[in-house]
């Protein structure tokens, strides 16, 4: 599938090398977030609301104050007042207000001379507070006698006359849906539904920072991106982001959990008031299921028309989701143009309302909304297919988007591979493999948009002709490997001579965070500019030594040549004798570029999974499970792999175990991982990928993001093999034994 | 609250500190023996992150207190590898069986606690076994094969020896 357009030929893209921060990774020896320590750090511990929305009445810290050893105590009064937007909900997040909005809101934060006497410490911080009516169910919180939590929430979007727990409303589509439901042979509508869930990053939030009374300081943070840190800190804090340096350490997951704050502006609040001294802040797991990310959670109406020959004449949705106490984190605005984006269809109809709720304030999840959109879409597109006796995978071949489709949300698509992932789904022995009883198999297909954004790049050529990568997305899972790769091949030397840093914030323009699937496309996509600079310079170098025109130099195999027979007879000179005299040849050469990044190029895959469902128990075992995704170009396969797999187990975690349950009182009743249960690997199969390359002609190689479209079709696909397996189609996540097992007595009568 | 004096062997080495009765194993290595490489992902034995093996036995050393590490032989991840990388180490790294590395190191100590008990497992003895280790990005996929690869070359290496 090469495009001409496209550079292939490749000697090191492609290989699957050694990550070159495997050797720390596997040693105990990367340092991650909680493992900084400092000269003269104090601990941190925080004291959280218990209460899923009360009034904070009075706060008095003098019994934690009087302790030995205390050293700084913070409460909201410490913080600079008149923020506005976004800037005001970090900080209302940072530390509560006037009020406490969900179960778990931070409240005061104290730091100590060791932690276990900063925990003692929080305990004996008092506070008290005014109980308030809460709400956490995002279809009770607009029902009418539902409390409205956050008057004046609305914006400008919402119109009269919908519930006060309302933040925003999105609308759009196109054709004539009421025609294309009369054109279809079958139209059904369903309500489907998704509970909220956690990232699961294994590693919790942690960070030390230093902060002294002239307002400039230092935090070293597990984070996606340490820029969006620092800006995010620096408003909360009053601060100008240039005093601020921060440096991310290794990050132990993210999944889009760790592109904002949540705590680490309290290590520079308590360490100012602390004397300056730095502060070390370690959450614990509770503490990060009860108070970080998680996702939304949705309600969702779906209405589609098929015909016999399984053409889609129209579709309509209606979304409600609600993303915390804090307007403008549910991902209604990503999954609104998910919902269809798979598909090319005459007539749609897109309508959404953002809820506010007593939750923690959502952040992003792996393809923030697709999941959730493609649950309620892709089920019920398997329901009519299950009707009508169509194959899952034609009816896909035959609706689905295509090289120049108009997407459903407006763009039109340049060079896609849905349709090759569904041929090479139809093609893998997987989807042939008969079934027995009780099993069941399901087929869905899966969209994310991809990102490209705020890029800056550095590299430095070595006197040893080695190079230098300076990028500022930091390295989740591999791509690291994967720019050193890309950087390698197009200068023409080893992968090993080349090394790729992620650098602190003084190093380079503002990055965006490893997020929206960016960092090996983004980053990757500079860095070959910044080498193309580079080559430029060794090339005009090579020309002033041979007394000829740089044009008349090209560069190729890693040295600079004479480009034809007219630029005379001169041996290469390669990158290695150009590094070793460029001290005296016009001094250093370095490349630099920096861009917000487009041609990013779309995502898409096609999951097939069959299941087994014990009849007696309503449990679900997985069998096999195959994932096809396009990548563009596979820089290093194995982490292309990796993380269709890791998505993959993601999204299975989510459609049979994992949900945040709250009880009456608005409190979240398993903020642990032996009650919120992550996928272990007694749970899974092996886990099969196809690698889909169709080059995406906004980059140089052909790469796409591949890290976030993995998690979006295993919740229908699931879904769909219980269906198989069961005669039962569960349209409320997740498909826990208990809700499984009711449904087929259910069926039975 | 008075500390108690707490002397141990750790990757060979004689270690000693005084302990909060409160503190954990893990707490002491990562704070008074500076060994960071042992990971908190929960503190409650829920994740395996902070898997360490006492006198033999793989624990996770956020449920043991410092105190009772007391004349024990504690090994962590930083004494896996002696001259070279244990084949587990290599193989996780051949096999890109990491992405983030997080849970890389319990899964580490793990995974040689269950080859020493059985050379030679399968597939479902290493997800059974390795079911108390949380990992949230691979799908552990490619762990058991990492796991089978180091297995498979630790028992030629032990035929070639014999």
């Amino acid at each position: 599938m090469a495009r001409d357009d496209v550079k292939t030929g490749y000697k090191l893209i492609g290989t699957r090398p050694n990550r070159p921060d495997g050797l720390d990774k596997v040693t105990g020896r990367a340092r991650y977030g909680a493992d900084f320590s400092l000269p003269g750090m104090l601990w941190a511990a925080v004291v959280r609301s218990p209460h899923a929305h009360a009034r904070i009445v009075k706060i008095d810290a003098s019994k934690a104050l009087a302790l030995e050893g205390v050293k700084a105590v913070v409460t909201r009064a410490d913080l600079p007042t008149g923020l506005t937007g976004e800037d005001l909900n970090l900080q209302d997040n940072t530390l509560a207000g006037d009020r406490a909005l969900y179960d778990g809101h931070a409240v005061a934060a104290v730091a100590a001379t060791s932690q276990l006497l900063a925990q003692d410490a929080a305990r004996l911080i008092e506070v008290e507070y005014e109980v308030l009516p809460h709400v956490t169910d995002v279809d009770a919180a607009i029902a009418p006698d539902a409390p409205v939590i956050r008057p004046g929430v609305a914006d400008y979007s919402v119109p009269e006359g919908m519930h006060g727990n309302v933040a925003r409303y999105m609308e759009f589509g196109h054709g004539d849906v009421e025609a294309g439901f009369a054109a279809a042979d079958v139209v059904r509508e369903h309500t489907y539904r998704t509970e909220a869930t956690h990232q699961g990053y294994i590693e919790p939030h942690a960070a030390v920072g230093q902060l002294g009374e002239d307002g400039r300081g230092e935090m070293w943070v597990c984070t996606q991106g340490h820029w969006y840190i620092r800006r995010m800190s620096a408003a909360v804090l009053g601060i100008e982001a240039a005093n601020l340096r921060v440096t991310p350490s290794e990050i132990g997951g993210g999944f889009g959990g760790k592109t904002t704050i949540f705590m680490e502006p309290l290590t520079l609040a308590l360490s100012k008031k602390a004397g300056g001294r730095p502060v070390k802040l370690v959450m614990s797991r509770s503490e990060v299921l009860r108070a970080t990310g998680p996702t939304a959670s949705a309600s969702m109406d779906v209405k589609i028309g098929m015909k016999k020959d399984g053409t889609i004449t129209a579709g309509q949705v209606y979304f409600r989701m609600q993303g915390g106490a804090f307007p403008g984190m549910s991902p209604i605005g990503e999954a609104l143009p998910c919902a269809f984006a798979c598909y090319d269809i005459p007539a749609l109809k897109h309508e959404g309302i953002e809820i506010i709720t007593n939750r923690p304030k959502a952040a992003a999840y792996r393809a923030p909304g697709s999941p959730m959109a493609a649950f309620a879409v892709e089920s019920m597109i398997d329901e009519l297919c299950r009707e009508l006796n169509l194959d899952p995978i034609e009816v896909r071949l035959k609706n689905g988007a295509k090289n120049g489709s108009k997407s459903s949300y407006g763009p039109v698509y340049d060079v896609i591979g849905l349709q090759e992932t569904l041929q090479a789904a139809r093609a893998h022995p997987n989807y042939s493999i008969p079934l027995g009883p009780n099993q069941g198999r399901g087929v869905a297909s899966g969209f994310w948009f991809n990102h490209g954004g705020e890029t800056s790049v550095s590299l430095a050529i070595g006197e040893d002709g080695t190079a230098t990568v300076s990028v500022g997305t930091p390295d989740i899972g591999g791509s690291r490997a994967s720019i050193g790769l890309m950087v390698a091949e197009h200068l023409g030397i080893p992968y090993e001579n080349v090394r790729v840093n992620v650098v602190e914030t003084g190093a380079l323009g503002v990055n965006e965070p490893t997020h929206g699937s960016r960092a090996t496309f983004a980053s990757g996509k500079a860095a070959i500019e910044a080498a193309n600079q580079a080559i430029r310079e060794m090339c005009r170098r090579a020309a002033a030594e041979w007394g000829i025109e740089p044009e008349a130099v090209e560069w190729r195999d890693g040295a600079a040549h004479p480009a034809g027979p007219n630029a005379g007879k001169h041996p290469p000179m390669t990158i290695g004798e150009i590094g070793a005299k460029m001290g005296s040849t016009g001094g250093p050469i370095s490349g630099h570029h920096e861009v917000t990044a487009g041609g990013y190029g779309a995502s898409f895959g096609t999951h097939v999974v069959d299941v087994e469902v014990d009849p007696e128990t309503g449990r679900t075992t997985v069998l096999r499970y195959l994932v096809v995704q396009d990548a563009g170009t596979a820089i290093h396969p194995a982490y292309v792999e990796g993380q269709y797999q890791g998505g993959a187990a993601q999204g299975i975690g989510w459609a049979l175990n994992e949900e945040y349950i709250y009880g009456p009182d608005g409190r979240l009743q398993n903020p642990v991982f032996l009650d919120y249960r992550i996928p272990v690997a007694s749970d899974l199969p092996m886990i099969d990928t196809v690698i889909i390359e169709v080059p995406n002609p906004g980059h140089p190689y052909g790469v796409r993001g591949v890290g976030e479209t993995g998690i979006t079709p295993p919740l229908p696909a699931i879904a769909s093999a219980i269906a198989g397996a069961t005669g039962v189609r569960i349209r409320s996540l997740p498909c826990s034994p208990p809700k499984v097992l009711a449904a087929i007595k259910a069926a039975k009568g | 609250m008075s500390k108690i004096h707490v002397t141990a062997t750790v990757n060979g080495d004689p270690v000693e500190f005084l302990a909060d009765p409160r503190e954990t194993l893990l707490d002491a290595l990562r704070n008074h023996l500076d060994l960071t490489g042992t990971k908190e992902g929960c503190g409650t034995g829920d994740c395996g992150a902070c898997s360490v093996t006492v006198d033999g036995t793989l624990v996770c050393s956020c449920l043991m207190l410092a105190a009772e590490a007391n004349g024990k032989r504690v090994e962590t991840i930083e004494g896996m590898a002696k001259e070279e990388l244990h084949p587990l180490q290599r193989k996780f790294i051949e096999h890109a069986a990491l992405q983030c590395g997080f849970c890389t190191p319990g899964i580490l100590v793990a995974a040689k606690a269950l080859l020493e008990r059985n050379p030679d497992p399968t597939d479902t003895e290493i997800r059974y076994w390795l079911a108390g280790n949380l990992c949230r990005c691979t799908g552990y996929d490619k762990i058991v094969r990492a796991v089978q690869d180091a297995a498979a070359e630790m028992r030629q290496d032990h035929r070639g020896a014999a």
